[in-house]
């Protein structure tokens, strides 16, 4: 076995050369080019400013919204201990790029100061965070880090102080409501079941996983490219409706039957010519000709 | 005979002379009854599209009878908790209604829709059978006109169909249709307002309009030419394939009745079967989940239907091109993609006899089919043809395969713009030496296995186990009797 | 793939479509091929006739009858018990008649006489019949001296006909005018959806509203706004738009200058050194445009900028148009004006 193989790597092409130098430059190009070309989780260099604003802080372009006054907010565990803890953890798993404190590096990450605990449960706990490259579009993820390390880590950053985070209670939400506010202000990128979608350099992603906390979170502050929405642009009750409209598209009202993943005609141009059209073919097959050897 | 056989009997040659005294059509029946139907399955491919057609007529009809074509603006109070209270015109109000309150309406909208899907994918492939067979040739070549004919037409009916309903996917699909429709050089303007009533979304006379269009003018049309479609087919006789006994001037198989009327009412039970099991069980357009329309609202990933695919492909793929003189645009972009494009490829589908006809000089009648592959030429411009389109199609889910795939939007159009002029170039080439091994080999791939099993003795003889059934007999070194495909060929 | 996907259709599907495959290629496999003939057989007369007697064909097709029946009185109950189960009714209804269809198909090919019948094909071309029928069709026109001239009168008689019924089309529409009017003009105020006007103090960086006239058609084609405000790093208006953009805040025509969709994607971002400038993207065919920039096309097949309108702020605070468009907004059509940038 080993030795066919030998053979083989050392045996010479049959491939002219002329022919051969043909092909390297044509894989070489296609290579350079996909490199060169902007990837799904990269950007192309005309729509992306080198420097970014100059600020003292390196602060975020977009800073998240409170919850409102009067609005429920989140509380998570806080002591001196777990503060401690999430300063460690802070050190060995975030301060590379967020800087040794918060900071943020310039070009690279913004400083975390300020930003308070919504964006950093955020972030942390669908997985989105730590992220491998600094410019890759960050994407729910199974998390690092289990749940007391993320109050470590909420404990900590948020000691430096911001807006307390959001919450919301479907329970108290309308469901019309939220599929009306819903088509208004998402359905034009997470589409209208929320099952996801694109904008023409990042993936938008689709809802069903997401957990009441984590919608109020992401409305109030815009993950990556999301715009935020404040309080007087989407109310609590609003909110709240959304959050119900949006669990329930997890298991959205398929009265035909079969869903076919509530996305719209390709799945049903798809069942159409592979098993409708197919089932008729076969029959077609079946009765075309005469049988030979009658039962 | 038993006496109920034999009364049975008497009964129905009473009638039959009764009713042959005051029409006199036996000759007519005698010819209908023993008209012979050529044996292929793939000659039942336009049944299926007829059937189709005869299911969608059905469930139209049902479907008329609870539609209001209007844009008056109404507050939903039905049984739908979702859209309680919510603004919406009340011909989507009533397609509502049909999906959850008409009993059964439901049913009959989703075996409508998914017939609709059928009906123009049968088309398409009874099209593409028709092609690579030449069955276009002389004298069929009329009917093969009328037939793309209707396709234009099923195509336009589907789209009218699904825009009716007034939720946001169809508005967006009549916005870009507008848009397309406006952009027609020179007349655009003008005839997108006569169509709308007015500017984009049109005044009130616009939805009665379209539904006319629904469901009389383009369905009676659609009617009349499948008549001439069946019509001129009888009066030519079906085409064949070559075989045993088979020459171009005789049709070999099974006579009307008794044998072909059952299997094709079969058939057609079949079509109508499958549609409504689709149509029980898979979901189809879920309006109530798109919501309403609204010109100021959209989503992302809005799709039309298959059939449309291709233009909302070629409207992504086209770059930003316009023809602009002096700051005006005479040629706006949707025109390339949207209107041009399409009349193009019907355009080449159209002129293709007559193409065929001045590079073979062929314009005798034909009444026996061609294989694919004897005719490698046609077959491999054909399938170039066919990725050219099927690319422009895949270019219409280049969103869903970003989101699904994360392969960059921007990339793939890109490498979509490169590809759509090289793939169908690759294709051609292989199509074309793949019909030349095939002639080569006499091999049959749509039919059963091609190998033969062997085994080595332990001398080193080679010793058949098995073989196909297409290989039990020497091949064939003369080509199949009634065909003259080498001689043709020398005559071009 | 999703959440929603309930196994037992699909597993059901995936059952029948294995069990139908595995006919068809056993089926395949087991049947001979065609019988090739020798060289010279085109002489062989294909015609036959086989009666059948298979009285299990027979018994098969009854049953298959029966149970059809049942399936399809039983879409008549589940019809008047069950109106609303679409699920139930599509397969009784499709059970009935893909049972009939097997029926029908199983009769057609064990139960009825199977027959291979020759016809031959007429010419379709006959000259005598032909000619005699050109000969009748002129022969109708003998001893007419001025033939031309009557072809000539009657053609035009046709014509003018012709252009008489279809003049009433012209009614369909209305005559041309200046395409896309738009409720904008110097002064109106932009609401929300549920007509609460805006503030400027309303509108915050990082997100996006959706404007609709006051007092104007919200259903009209140019009446929704996008209405975004950014930070001065993100502007660089031409020099005419200096002051369409009060603190920051820009309108544009929420329509796609290139097909006609409503655009909702905004993306900005949460740190811009890492990932891209704030953009509107319009989901059908993602032209994709820069607020900042006069709505600049940077991406996809729109042929024109995105249309902006001069905004302005009242004493109050309020947010008004401080003028209408300045191009034609919506899809682009003959003439249309493109703007200077």
């Amino acid at each position: 076995m080993t030795r066919v193989f030998m053979r083989w790597l050392t045996r010479r092409s049959r491939i002219p050369p002329l022919l051969r130098l043909t092909l390297a430059i044509i894989l070489g190009a296609i290579a350079i080019v996909a490199l060169a070309a902007p990837g799904s989780r990269g950007q192309s260099a005309a729509t992306t400013i080198p420097g970014g604003p100059a600020s003292e802080f390196n602060a975020p372009t977009k800073s998240p919204d409170p919850p409102g006054a009067g609005n429920p907010t989140r509380s998570f565990p806080d002591s001196p201990a777990l503060r401690a803890r999430g300063f460690t953890l802070y050190q060995s798993s975030c301060s590379s790029c967020h800087g040794i404190a918060l900071q943020g590096t310039p070009g690279v990450a913004p400083s975390l100061r300020g930003v308070g605990p919504g964006p950093v449960d955020f972030y942390v706990s669908t997985g989105r965070m730590p992220l491998d490259q600094p410019r890759s579009q960050p994407l729910r993820n199974p998390p690092l880090f289990n749940r007391s390390d993320i109050d470590a880590l909420i404990a900590y950053i948020s000691s430096f102080g911001g807006p307390p985070a959001p919450t919301a209670d479907p329970a108290r939400g309308d469901l019309a409501l939220g599929f009306h506010q819903f088509t208004l202000h998402c359905a034009g990128c997470h589409q209208i079941v929320a099952r996801g979608g694109i904008t023409v350099n990042a993936q938008i992603p689709d809802l069903q996983e997401a957990t009441p906390e984590e919608i109020a979170e992401a409305v109030r502050m815009g993950p990556y490219l999301m715009p935020h929405f404040d309080a007087k642009q989407i109310d609590q009750h609003q909110l709240d409706s959304i959050v119900r409209y949006v669990l329930w598209t997890r298991k959205p009202d398929n009265a035909g039957g079969w869903g076919i993943y509530n996305i719209g005609p390709i799945p049903e141009g798809i069942v159409a010519w592979f098993i409708g059209l197919t089932a008729l073919v076969i029959v077609a097959r079946l009765i075309g000709e005469r049988m030979d050897e009658p039962v | 005979m038993n006496p109920i056989e034999r009364y049975v009997h008497r009964r129905f040659a009473r009638v039959s002379r009764s009713a042959e005294q005051r029409v006199g059509l036996a000759a007519g029946v005698r010819w209908a009854l023993r008209y012979v139907f050529p044996d292929h399955w793939s000659f039942l491919l336009g049944e299926i599209a007829l059937y189709s057609f005869i299911v969608l007529v059905a469930t139209g009809i049902y479907l008329t009878l609870f539609y209001i074509p209007s844009d008056s603006q109404v507050i939903y109070h039905g049984p739908y908790a979702l859209l309680q209270g919510e603004q919406m015109s009340e011909a989507y109000r009533s397609v509502l209604n049909i999906s959850f309150t008409v009993p059964a309406g439901l049913l009959f909208r989703q075996v409508h829709h998914w017939a609709a899907d059928v009906f123009i994918a049968s088309i398409v492939l009874h099209l593409i059978r028709i092609f690579f067979t030449g069955a276009y040739r002389k004298p069929r070549d009329l009917n093969y006109f009328i037939g793309l004919t209707m396709l234009m037409l099923a195509i336009l009916e589907g789209f009218a169909g699904y825009s009716l309903v007034d939720d946001l996917l169809s508005g967006m699909g009549l916005a870009i249709a507008y848009g397309v429709a406006v952009a027609i050089p020179g007349i655009g303007g003008q005839f997108a307002t006569l169509i709308w009533g007015g500017p984009f979304p049109g005044n009130s006379t616009f939805w009665p309009r379209l539904e006319i269009v629904h469901v009389l003018l383009i369905p009676v049309t659609l009617a009349v030419l499948i008549t001439l479609h069946l019509v001129m087919i009888m009066r030519q006789h079906h085409s064949q394939f070559p075989g045993p006994g088979r020459r171009e001037r005789n049709v070999v198989g099974t006579p009307t009745w008794p044998a072909y009327a059952l299997r094709s009412i079969g058939l057609m039970l079949a079509v109508a079967g499958v549609l409504f099991l689709l149509g029980g069980l898979i979901q189809i357009n879920p309006i109530w989940q798109w919501g309403p329309y609204h010109p100021y609202l959209s989503e992302n990933g809005a799709q039309p239907d298959w059939y449309i695919g291709w233009l909302i492909g070629a409207l992504r793929l086209m770059p930003n091109w316009e023809l602009v003189i002096s700051g005006r645009t005479v040629i706006p972009n949707p025109f390339w993609g949207g209107a041009a494009f399409p009349l193009f490829v019907f355009a080449i589908m159209f002129a293709w006899p007559a193409i065929e006809r001045r590079f073979t000089g062929d314009v005798r009648r034909h009444d026996l089919l061609e294989r694919p592959r004897d005719r490698p030429i046609r077959t491999a411009i054909g399938a170039g043809f066919l990725s050219w389109v099927v690319i422009v199609f895949a270019v219409g889910s280049t969103d869903r395969i970003f989101y699904r795939l994360g392969v960059s939007y921007t990339l793939q159009i890109h490498v979509w713009r490169v590809g759509i002029w090289i793939i169908p170039i690759v294709v051609f080439f292989v199509t074309l030496s793949a019909c030349r091994a095939l002639q080569r080999t006499g091999a049959h791939p749509l039919r059963a296995w091609q190998g033969q099993v062997i085994q080595r003795t332990g001398d080193g003889r080679v010793e058949v186990l098995a073989g196909s059934p297409d290989r039990d007999t020497p091949p064939i070194s003369e080509p199949p009797v009634g065909t003259a495909p080498a001689e043709e060929a020398r005559s071009r | 793939m999703s959440p929603d996907d309930p196994s037992p259709v699909t597993r059901w599907g995936r059952l029948l479509g294995a069990l139908v495959a595995l006919g068809t290629t056993a089926r395949a496999a087991a049947r001979r091929g065609p019988v090739p003939r020798p060289p010279g057989a085109g002489e062989v007369d294909p015609s036959e006739r086989t009666v059948p007697a298979s009285p299990r064909a027979e018994s098969i097709v009854a049953v298959l009858l029966l149970l059809a029946a049942v399936f399809a009185f039983a879409f008549t109950v589940l019809y008047i018990v069950l109106s609303g189960n679409t699920q139930l009714l599509g397969i009784a209804m499709g059970g009935a008649l893909l049972l009939l269809a097997v029926a029908c198909i199983v009769a057609g090919k064990l139960v009825v006489p199977q027959e291979t019948h020759v016809e031959e094909r007429g010419p379709l071309l006959v000259e005598e019949e032909t000619e005699e029928v050109i000969h009748i069709i002129e022969a109708g026109g003998q001893g007419i001296s001025r033939r031309a001239l009557l072809v000539g009168a009657g053609g035009v008689a046709g014509a003018a006909l012709l252009t008489a019924t279809a003049t009433p089309l012209a009614s369909l529409g209305p005559t041309l005018g200046p395409l896309h009017h738009t409720p904008w003009a110097r002064g109106v105020r932009l609401v929300d959806d549920e007509a609460r006007p805006y503030l400027a103090s309303d509108i915050q960086i990082g997100t996006f509203y959706t404007a609709l006239p006051e007092h104007g058609d919200p259903e009209a084609f140019g009446a929704g706004l996008l209405v975004v405000r950014l930070p001065a790093n993100f502007i660089d208006l031409p020099a005419a738009r200096r002051d369409w953009a009060p603190y920051g805040i820009l309108a544009y025509s929420k329509i796609c200058p290139h097909a006609g969709c409503a655009i909702s994607l905004y993306r900005y971002p949460t740190y811009a050194p890492t990932s891209q400038i704030p953009a509107f993207t319009c989901p059908c065919h993602y032209s994709t445009f820069l607020p900042g920039e006069g709505g600049r096309l940077i991406f996809g097949p729109a042929g024109r900028a995105l249309p902006q309108l001069p905004l302005m702020v009242d004493g109050q605070g309020y947010l008004r148009a401080a003028g209408p468009f300045h191009e034609d907004i919506g899809p682009s059509w003959w003439g249309v004006h493109r703007s200077q940038s």
